[in-house]
C-alpha cells in the first residue's frame, strides 16, 4: 500500500506561485491606466459617463457571491456533502455565465453608440477619452477571458466531483480551482471603481 | 494511501457568508461615497474601499489568513514588487 506523506503546501503552492503572476500582469494594466488617470483626470472622468453603473454594480456583487459559493463548496467537499458542493459550483458556474452575458449586453450597447476601439467617435474624441476606452476594452475583455478560464476550471472540478475523483481528503483540483475563480473576482473588486466610480 | 489534505483547517458556512455581506456592505459603501464629489480624495478612498475588499476576499475566501508563512510571504512579496514597479513609474513620469 503505498504512502504519502501529507504536503498541504506543496498541492497549492504551484497555482498561488501563479496567482501572483496573474497579479503582476494586470497590476501593470492598473499602472497604465493610473499614468493615464493622472495625465488626463478631466477626459478619463467624462469618458467615465458613457459607462453603466448599475451593470457595472451588478457585475461586482454577481463575482462577490460566486466567490462565497465557490468557498462553500470547499467546506461542502471538506464535510463530505458532495450534492450540495455541486450544487454550489454550479451556482458559481451560473453566476460567472450570467456575468459574462451582462458583458455581452454591455459592450453591444457601446458598440451601437460608435465607441470601440478604433471607431471614428473614438478616434475623434479627446485623446483622454480614447485612451480611457482603449484601457476599457482591454482589461475588461482580458478579464472576460480569464473568466472564462475559470469556468473551464469550475466545469472541470464539478465533473471531477461527480465523478468521485475529489473527495473530502482529495480536493487540491477544486481549491486551486477556486483559488482562480477568486483572483478574477479580485481583479474585478478593482476594476470596478477605477471604471465605473470615478465622478 | 494516507489522506494528504485531513488535518486542514475548514471555513464554516456561516463565517463565509459573514464574509460575504461585509463584502456587499463595503461594495455599497464605494458606490455611495463615489456619488459626493470630494475631488481628488474620491480616487483614493475607492482604492482603498477596493483594498479592503481584496483583503477579506484573501483571508478568508481564498483561506489566506490560515495558510502557511511560506505563502503569507510570497504574496506580501508579491505586492511589495508592485508597490516598487507602481512607485518607480511614478518616480519617473513625474520629472518627465
Amino acid at each position: 500500500m503505498e504512502k504519502k506523506a501529507p504536503d498541504k503546501i506543496g498541492v497549492k503552492l504551484g497555482m498561488w506561485l501563479f496567482l501572483y503572476t496573474e497579479i503582476m500582469l494586470f497590476g501593470g494594466l492598473f499602472i497604465l491606466y493610473a499614468v493615464y488617470y493622472s495625465k488626463y483626470t478631466a477626459d478619463f472622468i467624462d469618458a467615465g459617463k458613457d459607462l453603466d453603473l448599475l451593470l457595472g454594480a451588478s457585475n461586482t456583487v454577481i463575482l462577490l457571491i460566486s466567490s462565497f459559493t465557490v468557498a462553500a463548496a470547499i467546506t461542502a467537499v471538506r464535510r463530505q456533502k458532495n450534492r450540495l458542493a455541486m450544487g454550489l459550483i454550479g451556482a458559481s458556474i451560473l453566476l460567472g455565465l450570467v456575468f459574462l452575458v451582462n458583458k455581452y449586453f454591455e459592450w453591444g450597447y457601446k458598440f451601437e453608440k460608435g465607441l470601440y476601439p478604433g471607431s471614428d467617435v473614438l478616434l475623434d474624441a479627446a485623446p483622454g477619452k480614447n485612451l480611457f476606452f482603449a484601457l476599457y476594452y482591454f482589461i475588461t475583455g482580458l478579464h472576460g477571458l480569464h473568466i472564462l478560464i475559470g469556468l473551464t476550471l469550475l466545469s472541470v472540478s464539478l465533473i471531477f466531483i461527480i465523478k468521485k475523483r475529489i473527495q473530502s481528503n482529495r480536493f487540491a483540483v477544486l481549491e486551486n480551482s477556486g483559488l482562480y475563480w477568486h483572483l478574477v473576482d479580485l481583479i474585478w473588486i478593482f476594476i470596478f471603481p477605477l471604471f465605473y466610480l470615478i465622478l | 494511501m494516507k489522506p494528504s489534505q485531513e488535518y486542514e483547517h475548514v471555513t464554516s458556512y456561516g463565517k463565509l457568508f459573514a464574509v460575504l455581506c461585509v463584502l456587499l456592505v463595503l461594495t455599497a459603501t464605494t458606490i455611495t461615497v463615489s456619488r459626493v464629489d470630494l475631488g481628488a480624495l474620491n480616487i483614493w478612498i475607492a482604492i482603498l474601499i477596493a483594498s479592503f475588499k481584496a483583503a477579506f476576499v484573501l483571508l478568508f475566501f481564498m483561506h489566506l489568513k490560515y495558510e502557511s508563512g511560506l505563502l503569507k510571504i510570497a504574496f506580501i512579496g508579491t505586492i511589495g514588487c508592485l508597490a516598487v514597479f507602481i512607485g518607480f513609474i511614478f518616480w519617473d513620469i513625474s520629472f518627465r
